[in-house]
């Protein structure tokens, strides 16, 4: 998938995932693609309720080998 | 003779279409309402030691990522959060059962095992706290989660409001110099109203 900006959350727990990409997400425009991949497992059910919460839309989330990866549309 | 009974139809026919109407109308106005509307919350943080620091600042940053308003006021041992070096909090597991007490390094085996040492001798180790807290600080930054300073200051970033209470401020003999920039001096006055209007308020 295309993205316009890419978030290392490797090795970050709750909440700093979350919290990194809505800062990401406040240097993009609008319709922009972010690509996260993280290692918390919490951050599966997070990103989709953050998604929920703030409009942005939540593209895919996947897991591949104990990585969590999502792409967020901005809102 | 006949324009009675019409003007009872036509009645009857308009309520009969408001009632279809309404409820789906105000379900519609409503939901716009919830959404155009920005939530709030307000948090008491009472308490000083490193563990105790975590909740408020977590669910403060997450809160204002989210897009909602936060408000914490900082009262008692809580005002131990806003000084500029918090670098000295610390945590206790003297008389507190819940904390494991695991090794942050090692092999594996090592790092399980649990720690039960008695009160009696945790109380008289000199030092004992400042080496629990030491241990406690690489269990942190093992497990990638983010330091107090770091989450604070992406709190106030995010501009959640930082109100200290400024009666323990002179209870404990603190200087305003001591605490970080961008907090407001205020009471229980101020801060019940922002509380009354919050859809969230929690005490720590």
């Amino acid at each position: 998938m295309n993205f316009d900006k890419y978030l290392d959350a490797r090795g970050l727990n709750c909440p700093l995932p979350i919290l990194r990409a809505k800062k990401a997400l406040n240097d993009m425009t609008s319709g922009q693609v972010l690509h996260i991949i993280s290692t918390d497992p919490g951050s599966v059910k997070d990103f989709a309720a953050f998604a929920k919460q703030t409009g942005n839309e939540l593209l895919s989330s996947s897991e591949n080998n104990k990585e969590f990866e999502f792409y967020l549309k901005r809102k | 003779m006949g324009a009675t009974p019409e003007v009872a139809n036509i009645e009857e026919l308009i309520q009969r279409r408001l009632d279809e109407i309404l409820p789906q109308r105000i379900e519609q106005a409503l939901l716009a309402r919830e959404e155009s509307r920005t939530p709030s919350m307000t948090i008491i943080a009472t308490k000083g030691t490193l563990d105790w620091a975590y909740p408020p600042f977590i669910l403060a940053s997450t809160a204002a990522a989210l897009g909602w308003d936060v408000k914490i006021f900082f009262t008692f041992y809580g005002l131990n959060l806003l000084k500029k070096d918090i670098s000295d909090l610390k945590v206790s597991p003297l008389g507190n059962p819940g904390m494991p007490m695991k090794m942050p390094f090692g092999p594996d085996w090592f790092k399980s095992l649990n720690w039960n040492i008695p009160n009696l001798i945790q109380a008289g180790i000199p030092g004992f706290e400042s080496v629990a807290t030491l241990l406690m600080k690489q269990t942190i930054k093992n497990n990638g989660v983010a330091s107090i300073e770091e989450l604070r200051s992406l709190s106030q970033e995010a501009d959640v409001k930082f109100i200290a209470c400024q009666m323990t401020v002179e209870l404990f003999g603190f200087k305003h110099d001591d605490f970080i920039d961008r907090l407001d001096f205020a009471g229980a006055a101020t801060f019940l109203p922002e509380a009354q209007k919050a859809d969230v308020s929690l005490f720590i």
